[in-house]
């Protein structure tokens, strides 16, 4: 197997951006990475996306071979594209696909991205399309939503471990204080304890506040072997472990319902794979769709103790200059949802803190970051780990 | 949901029908057709809960899903079967009054309404014991 490199990456602003289309949008993010990565077309081998539900958001399926049409890749050069899904971890899973390819030696540069068009359709037909990452026919059927799954983990979590209000709102807190100073984020607006927890309830005990919104976005990096990426760039990214890990689609037969064993057993793997604990990392992009999630993701990868991730996150630990700095990019909350691109959108934002290119964002010294990126309530989990040195 | 689609597991949201796997001598709601501890070694027959559980968490939604939202606010919780397996549900309750580890019973109850057809579903919701 060969060593892989991140040698470009780009962001598309994320936001409700309804004068830009699917395909526009992911052109961006692609012809951003290429050029940040000084790779042309022809030299692309492949290329990877991430996209949850063309199908449903946009009624257009088949979203690897228009990428590849609207990037100029498929009339004359005919590079492959493929989709990949797995709800809201399609943007990591289209990382680690993109990962295989190139260290498996099939492939040298390969395209990995992401993207989500959510806000052509109102935002009730949008909760219905990523209600379907749950169980349509046992927890749908029931009037089940997204927040009401991600609100029974919250309230289980506040009953076994004293977990509060004002520490989930935390999270959110943090989160937006982080997203003012990152240029593509969805929100640019501090917000208070007493913010979220005078905004409206959804699903008791989350407020809206508690949520992340309904975003359009896409995000790409271009993966090369890390033999030839110092070809490209004088400061790859090399990837140190890729995981992923699978668990019930129904919260109901999870073994622990403030658990997601599948975060738990990613993250074993990939420090495994990367011969490194939770103490050797820097900074770390978790999946935080909802506040409580963020909670259960530092405890679940093993940053601090079961039941400890409210009081952790209350005393400032997971702040750009605390212990171990959660979701710098401002999160899904603060940046941003758009559920295809999240994944890949995290291992630019890490990348992007690995080159001490973060700007007020920086991490001081930053040199190894992780990635976690969630698939509905926790049956998918894909990890990153990320490093300045090979 | 389409009316096939509903009707394959009628029977088993009518009446908490689920599996029970005669090799490990496990209990699944919803109804499982391969028993996911044994695999290929598993038998599987049908068998009726009884219905007596308790509320394992449980949730207010204020912001229905499509299609409920006439109902808000309602409550949802996860109900764990006395045989052992667990379940999502709306619990029929001031949702004031609700705990985690209250004893809850089936009811049969209208689930909701099919957006285009406008066609009435039914199913087991739960009540307080
Ligand atoms: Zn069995």
């Amino acid at each position: 197997m060969r060593d892989v490199a991140i040698i470009g990456i780009k962001t598309t602003r994320f936001g409700e951006n309804w004068d830009i289309s699917l395909r526009d949008t992911i052109t961006e993010a692609g012809v951003g990475a290429l050029e940040d990565a000084g790779v042309t077309g022809e030299e692309i081998d492949a290329i990877i996306v991430g996209n949850m539900s063309g199908g449903q958001f946009i009624e257009q399926e088949h979203i690897g071979a228009l990428i590849a049409d609207y990037a100029g890749l498929a009339k004359e050069l005919h590079v492959p594209a493929t989709r990949v899904e797995a709800a809201c971890a399609s943007g990591g899973l289209a990382l680690r696909q993109g990962i295989h390819a190139v260290a498996s030696g099939l492939e040298d540069i390969v395209v990995a991205a992401g993207v989500e068009k959510m806000t052509d359709i109102s935002s009730s037909s949008a909760s219905t399309a990523l209600a379907a990452a749950a169980d349509r026919e046992w927890e749908g059927i029931m009037g089940a939503t997204f927040p009401g799954l991600y609100a029974m983990i919250a309230r289980l979590h506040m009953h076994k471990y004293g977990t509060t209000s004002e520490q989930l709102a935390q999270v959110a807190v943090k989160n937006h204080a982080n997203g003012v100073h990152n240029p593509i984020a969805q929100y640019h607006n501090k917000i208070s304890v007493d913010d979220v927890l005078r905004s409206i309830m959804v699903a008791d005990p989350l407020h809206i506040f508690d949520c992340s919104p309904i975003t359009d976005g896409a995000a790409a990096v271009i993966l090369a072997p890390a033999d030839i990426a110092h070809k490209y760039t004088d400061t790859p990214v090399y990837v140190k472990a890729t995981s992923q890990a699978s668990d019930t689609i129904a919260l109901h037969d999870r073994k622990d319902i403030t658990t997601l064993a599948a975060t738990v057993e990613a993250g074993k793997r990939a420090f495994r794979m990367a011969k490194l604990t939770p103490g050797d990392i820097d900074l770390v992009e978790v999946h935080d769709c909802f506040t409580i999630a963020e909670i259960c993701a530092i405890e679940d990868l093993g940053f601090v103790k079961k039941g400890e991730g409210g009081k952790f996150t209350e005393e400032g630990n997971t702040a750009i200059d605390g212990k171990i700095p959660v979701n710098t990019s401002g999160g899904l909350k603060s940046c941003g949802h758009p559920v295809g691109a999240t994944g890949i959108k995290q291992a630019a934002e890490i990348v992007e803190q690995l080159r001490g290119d973060a700007g007020k964002r920086q991490v001081n010294g930053a040199e190894i970051g992780m990635t976690h990126n969630v698939g509905g309530s926790g049956a998918t989990a894909v990890v990153h780990i990320l490093s300045r040195n090979r | 949901m389409s009316v096939p689609r509903f009707w394959r597991k009628q029977v088993a949201r009518y009446n908490l029908i689920g599996t029970h796997c005669t090799n490990c001598k496990t209990y699944y709601y919803p109804p499982r057709s391969m028993c996911p501890k044994c695999r290929r070694d598993g038998k599987t027959e049908n068998y009726k809960f009884s219905g007596r559980g308790e509320v394992l968490t449980y949730t207010v939604i204020h912001t229905a899903a499509e299609g409920f939202e006439k109902q808000t606010p309602y409550v949802l919780g996860i109900v764990k079967l006395e045989e052992g397996p667990s379940l999502t549900s709306q619990i029929i309750a001031d949702p004031g009054t609700m705990k985690i580890g209250m004893k809850v019973r089936p009811v049969f109850r209208k689930l909701g309404e099919s957006g285009e057809k406008g066609m009435i579903y039914y199913g087991t919701k739960f009540v307080p014991e």
